[in-house]
């Protein structure tokens, strides 16, 4: 089966083009957006990860590895389009468009951080594993009924196959052939379990053939290679022709959260060879003329200050409103609840 | 469909109709009056639903809007929850409530919590109608009377209609509400009777009870199939010259608590009636409006008639399961005698 799904990549480890088919589609703006986005979300997620070591944030679930795999395909997006992350896709919402304030203020414990932008169709992050796939082909569905030229994406990983969601998410999409494309990121591990344990097949790929859908598999460290065959999944949406299964085969370097230990339950030495993507396409753009040192540090420091300035929107976000403990979960307030909060805040003196 | 005698009532037309043809009504309605209506469910199409309850409506509407769905309840909600969001109004048809838990995460996890996780950026506002309940013989599993699993789910609204004109009525108000409605439909009801029922639009309040029998010495408290069952008790309790009120509830959640707590100061004693297990039962959270409420005026604790803490037996012994109005008259001496 692995043969019948290779790998498809269009740079080496090297950052030379083993696919020279894209070779005029990659400009100097398409370079230095994924550049610039792919060192934006790894600042980002070093910098989540020191604030939890100091007591500052929450739990984090880092992605660092994943960062062309979800700048890639986010890249690859339109205004219109509908995003349905999990927990560990923060990089591709944040490309899309969501406040990296937002985004600490989640994993601070804050609903607030679930909001996304009004223009920005990104939902809540889906924790139970595989739920949102049904939701994005429903999504999708709507636009489809509508007649627009938006689809929807959905992120999940390797894990959430083994999910019955997974199946009845891609046969929906498949049955009523909606503008979903359905993007897992196979980082080796859910938590503690290697794929070989998670599955019997060799590729997550192949399991398109049982939804009769388009499936690829793709170097997912290779942002190139997610861009354009992410980019192609959508235009294949966008004409009518139904979801595609795209799997990336990517890497989680660190831990599943920062309550997680992974040397209990990995071999010391894999993951060594593994060629960071960031490294890569700045192998890339030296190789092909792209590097350029003062834009290099102007981009690092724009990354910095704008990462920076998040964590003191953060800081200075006011203090959660008790009030929402109550509130929003119903359109009114059913007079059950609002005795409820009336008591507790009579409870704590403030009626 | 059967025939339907119409005929004129308070210059409003209605028709002769069963709970189940009712339900049908309200969905032609919803889907004649806005595009966005969408029905998902499993044989609902060319079948028109193992009830009926669709029946000729793929016909007149099209497969893109009453849909036959893959069996998979957890897809017909999820995507329910996508086609929610994004701007359509779902009426998601779950074959027998004792097939819903595939879906229960969904309804768990995301029905009802997306507006709180998303500050009400994302609403789901979609029907999410069931058949429920035993005593029609069907086989196991069909029969079950699971309410409390999604009264105790903060973010989702239950009703559960006893008769033809609040069954159209309240589904209307839950299609009308803002947020995810489910709707339990008792499968013993569904052709037990005919009412006239507006041919029009009409709500029936989400969240109020009503009085179906007006009595002096005890309350007795029931929604759905066991609204007949407390019908009958109460006739039998009249013979021994008690005078029961009769609440049939409607809504489980949010339950009326001042229709409870009005009925219970008068009558001074109660007698709950639900055909769900006793342990963790609704009847439970009515003792507690009662205690809350009208404790003082009580003149004996509250009885409580419902099935038992056994999944609902196989057919052959489903009477014994189900409260009977022997049950009931029973329960109703005792608060009388105590």
């Amino acid at each position: 089966m692995e043969d019948n799904y290779p790998i498809k990549r269009i740079i080496d480890d090297q950052g030379s083009l083993v696919d020279t088919g894209f070779e005029n589609q990659i400009d100097e703006q398409l370079v230095q957006d994924l550049y610039y986005h792919m060192l934006r979300i790894r600042t980002f997620d070093r910098k989540a990860i020191n604030l939890q070591r100091q007591g500052r944030l929450g739990t984090y679930a880092p992605f660092e590895g994943q960062e062309a795999a979800q700048v890639g395909s986010a890249l690859a997006l339109k205004a219109g389009d509908w995003v349905f992350p999990t927990y560990r896709d923060h990089g591709a919402t944040i490309t899309f468009g969501k406040s990296m304030a937002r985004t600490f203020l989640y994993w601070n414990g804050r609903v607030e951080g679930c909001v996304a932008p009004q223009d920005r169709n990104i939902f809540p992050p889906a924790v139970p594993i595989a739920t949102q796939l049904p939701h994005a082909a429903g999504a999708a569905w709507a636009e489809k009924r509508r007649g627009t030229q938006n689809a929807a994406i959905a992120y999940f990983g390797d894990g959430a196959t083994s999910e019955g969601d997974f199946h009845e998410g891609l046969n929906f999409a498949s049955v009523f052939k909606v503008p979903v494309v359905f993007f897992n990121q196979n980082n080796g591990y859910a938590i503690s379990v290697p794929i070989e344990k998670q599955m019997n097949s060799e590729t997550i790929a192949q399991k398109s053939v049982a939804y009769g859908i388009p499936g690829v598999r793709i170097d997912g460290n290779d942002c190139f290679a997610v861009y354009f065959e992410t980019k192609k999944a959508f235009d294949n949406a966008r004409a009518g022709n139904g979801p595609t299964l795209i799997e990336a085969v990517t890497w989680r370097k660190g831990a599943h959260t920062t309550a997680d230990d992974p040397s209990k339950y990995r071999p010391e030495k894999q993951g060594e060879d593994f060629v960071d993507p960031l490294t890569r396409l700045e192998l890339f753009m030296k190789n092909y003329g792209h590097w350029n040192d003062e834009w290099i540090q102007a981009t690092k420091d724009k990354t910095s200050s704008e990462v920076e300035a998040a964590v003191d929107e953060m800081e200075k976000f006011p203090p959660p409103n008790l009030e929402d403990v109550f509130n929003h979960v119903y359109a009114e307030m059913p007079a059950q609840l609002v005795e409820q909060r009336e008591s507790y805040l009579a409870h704590l003196g403030r009626r | 469909m059967a025939q339907i005698k119409e005929s004129i009532t308070n210059n409003e037309t209605t028709k002769q109709l069963t709970l189940i043809q009712a339900i049908n009504d309200g969905m032609r309605l919803l889907l004649e009056e806005d595009d966005r209506t969408i029905i998902l469910g499993e044989d609902i199409g060319k079948n028109g639903g193992v009830f009926r309850a669709t029946e000729g409506l793929q016909e007149t509407f099209g497969g893109d809007r009453v849909v036959d769905t893959p069996l998979s309840e957890a897809g017909i909600i999820g995507t329910s929850i996508g086609l929610a969001v994004n701007g359509f109004r779902p009426i998601a048809e779950i074959q027998f409530l004792g097939f819903i838990y595939p879906a229960y995460e969904q309804i768990m996890t995301h029905v009802s919590r997306i507006r709180m996780r998303s500050m009400s950026r994302f609403t789901v506002p979609m029907v999410i109608r069931a058949p429920y309940g035993a005593g029609i013989r069907a086989p196991e599993i069909h029969s079950d009377s699971t309410e409390t699993l999604f009264t105790h789910m903060p973010g989702i609204k239950v009703v559960c209609p006893s008769n033809p004109y609040d069954a159209k009525g309240l589904l209307i108000a839950a299609m009308e509400d803002p947020d995810p409605v489910l709707v339990l439909e008792p499968m013993k009801n569904y052709r037990s009777k005919r009412d006239e029922v507006p041919v029009g639009k009409y709500t029936v309040e989400i969240g109020k009870g009503k009085i179906v029998r007006e009595g002096t010495d005890v309350t007795l408290i029931a929604w759905g199939a066991m609204i007949s069952i407390a019908e009958k008790a109460a006739k039998l309790a009249a013979q021994k010259g008690i005078s029961c009120e009769i609440i049939d509830l409607r809504t489980l959640y949010p339950i009326d608590r001042d229709i409870i707590a009005n009925s219970v100061k008068k009558t001074t004693r109660a007698v709950i009636i639900h055909e769900a297990q006793n342990t963790g039962g609704l009847g439970n959270d009515i003792v507690s409006i009662i205690n809350d409420t009208a404790f003082l005026y009580l003149r004996a604790p509250i009885e409580r008639i419902t099935g038992f803490d056994v999944p609902v037996p196989f057919f052959a012994l489903e009477e014994h399961y189900l409260p009977t109005a022997a049950r009931v008259v029973e329960g109703i001496e005792k608060v009388v005698h105590f």
